[in-house]
């Protein structure tokens, strides 16, 4: 076959390949078609793959075979780890692909210096610049999701001046570069400096605040892909970054306005300093706690219960146990559906993937604003380690630091039982008028072996 | 503004614009698996790693190359694997009765 023969037909594959990503995400709408989705995406990008190995340009084989049977390796494993690490596997991924966006940057900045023009020296430098932020900050952010690094925000006086002049130094060191192409040092402290950013960027950020920051390095990546895409002029890799800085971008505004707050605020806004001024001394209020006959008791008499997870659940790994309470409750007739909240967990759709691992149909996995309206029917909205969703101060009290965020409306159910290791305050560091309520009762312990408890209970009542 | 750059630029506004409605439409019960499959899809940036190893201009090239191809990949398997087994737990309540 003649070169351009062949490179027409890589070209054809890659458009197959984009058609291929765009049916993929298409597919994903709802669960019954996604495998279909999975599938053609799989199809799509091994097509792309093999027909790059015959691109004329590729003249050494031997390390291309290698590597890829290497990062096969490594993909394997981290394909198959537990459903509770699902988030920091996703930061780490989020780390690979910013990472090897970068590192193709850089190359073709090697390459070409000091022959190329402004354009290409901006285009390249923005491209590392970005990826660079979102390996380091991908990083940290699955650091601290395995709790190698604290979850808990580390800020310090005047950090967003410090944070944001280091962006501003990495920027500046590019625009020198398109005036001063012979100070190929200056590419080398930018690319420094933009990993530095990253790691500021990141580490003043709290595990509650996961859910978003991992969706905005999920965009960025993606994003960095599509500028790499503008330097090599691949128009597959324009489309595949779009692709995924869009889904990134959409998930951060649907976890922001989970939060009621703006995208700066998360990133700049340091909930730390919140957490410090709200962190009212709760004052020493009454509370009716219960034990696993009484709530087994209760969860017996009921028609229908709603179930709310949070953080806690998965922390405990409850959810195996959750879905043998969720199976002996069904078993009485009793209608039990699960109430989630978008940001619950660490990344979005966290507790979906939990309880589907743990076998329950995904039919009776509602999000909020499906949820919320069947509160008033319900007789008990039983909460597993969820805390700041389900407080109603959110809705009443104008002082509270999450007033405006939108939550489950559990205060409406006829019983609200509330799984809890102790009255230690929620992540906002907020007191929760919801355990004072005369409805609630309060299961204090650990989450996994109160269900476990309730549970044997259930049995235990019905032979 | 070089040409390649324009047709680039027209390449990436549609495909954000067509993201953006795709996505909308994912029920947000699929996030996390939506979340590995786009991963799973931007690695298709590996096929400009396998480019700039293969054309074996310099050794750092080659070799930030080699790099990219071990991370970029390893993200492209991960992520399918992942994405399919998160999806074969997603079962509905009459296909677990069957």
């Amino acid at each position: 076959m003649t070169a351009v023969a062949t490179q027409q037909l890589i070209d054809f594959s890659y458009i197959a390949a984009v058609i291929g990503f765009i049916l993929a995400l298409k597919w994903l709408s709802s669960p019954a078609s996604a495998m279909r989705g999975v599938l053609v995406g799989e199809i799509a990008s091994g097509v792309a793959v093999i027909a790059t190995l015959f691109d004329p340009q590729v003249t050494h084989y031997k390390w291309i075979i290698i590597t890829l049977i290497i990062g096969a390796a490594i993909g394997v494993p981290l394909g198959m780890v537990k459903m509770t690490a699902v988030p920091q596997r996703t930061a780490l991924s989020h780390a690979f692909g910013a990472l090897s966006a970068a590192l193709i940057g850089i190359a073709e900045y090697y390459v070409g210096t000091p022959h190329l023009s402004k354009f290409e020296m901006v285009e390249i430098g923005l491209e590392v610049i970005i990826g660079s932020l979102t390996f380091t900050g991908s990083l940290i952010a699955a650091g601290k999701l395995q709790e190698i690094l604290p979850q808990r925000p580390i800020t310090y006086k005047g950090q967003n001046v410090v944070s944001l002049s280091t962006l501003g130094a990495a920027i500046a060191l590019m625009l020198i570069l398109t005036v001063h192409p012979e100070y190929t040092h200056l590419f080398e402290a930018m690319v420094v400096v933009a990993l530095l950013f990253g790691v500021m960027l990141v580490t003043p950020i709290g595990g509650a605040d996961m859910p978003t920051v991992i969706s905005l390095l999920n965009s960025y990546a993606g994003f960095s892909a599509a500028l790499l895409g503008f330097v090599l002029n691949s128009k597959v890799l324009v489309v595949a970054g779009a692709l995924d800085g869009a889904s990134g971008f959409i998930l951060s505004v649907i976890m922001c306005k989970a939060m009621n707050r703006s995208f700066t605020n998360v990133l700049f806004g340091a909930f730390g300093q919140v957490q410090i001024s709200a962190g009212k001394v709760a004052e020493q209020r009454a509370v009716r706690s219960a034990s696993p006959e009484e709530a087994a008791g209760i969860l017996a008499a009921a028609n229908k219960v709603v179930i709310v997870p949070g953080y806690g659940m998965a922390v405990a790994q409850a959810q195996h146990k959750v879905r043998e309470l969720f199976d002996g409750l069904t078993k009485r007739g009793i209608d039990v559906k699960f109430g989630i909240h978008p940001v619950a967990g660490r990344m979005p759709g966290h507790m979906n993937v939990l309880l589907a691992e743990a076998d329950i149909p995904y039919d009776k996995l509602l999000d909020m604003d499906e949820i919320n309206g069947e509160f008033a029917q319900t007789d008990v909205a039983l909460i597993i380690g969820a805390n700041d969703v389900t407080n109603p101060a959110a809705r009443t009290d104008n002082t509270s630091p999450i007033f405006g965020m939108p939550i489950l409306d559990v205060d409406k159910a006829r019983t609200v039982m509330v799984i809890k290791r102790s009255m230690g305050a929620g992540f906002a560091g907020i007191d929760n008028p919801l355990y004072y309520m005369d409805k609630t009762l309060m299961l204090f312990g650990d989450a996994k072996n109160f269900v476990g408890a309730i549970v044997r209970e259930l049995a235990g009542g019905h032979e | 503004m070089p040409a390649d750059f324009i047709s680039s630029l027209f390449v990436f506004i549609l495909a954000a614009f067509l993201g953006f409605e795709l996505i909308k439409r994912v029920s947000p019960l699929l996030h996390t698996p939506l979340m590995s499959l786009t991963n799973a899809l931007d690695a298709i940036v590996v096929v400009a790693a396998i480019i700039i190893a293969g054309r074996h201009e310099t050794k750092l090239s080659t070799l930030l190359g080699l790099i990219a191809v071990v991370a970029s990949f390893s993200n492209m398997v991960g992520g399918f694997l992942i994405t399919d087994r998160m999806l074969h737990m997603f079962r509905s309540a009459k296909a677990k009765k069957s």
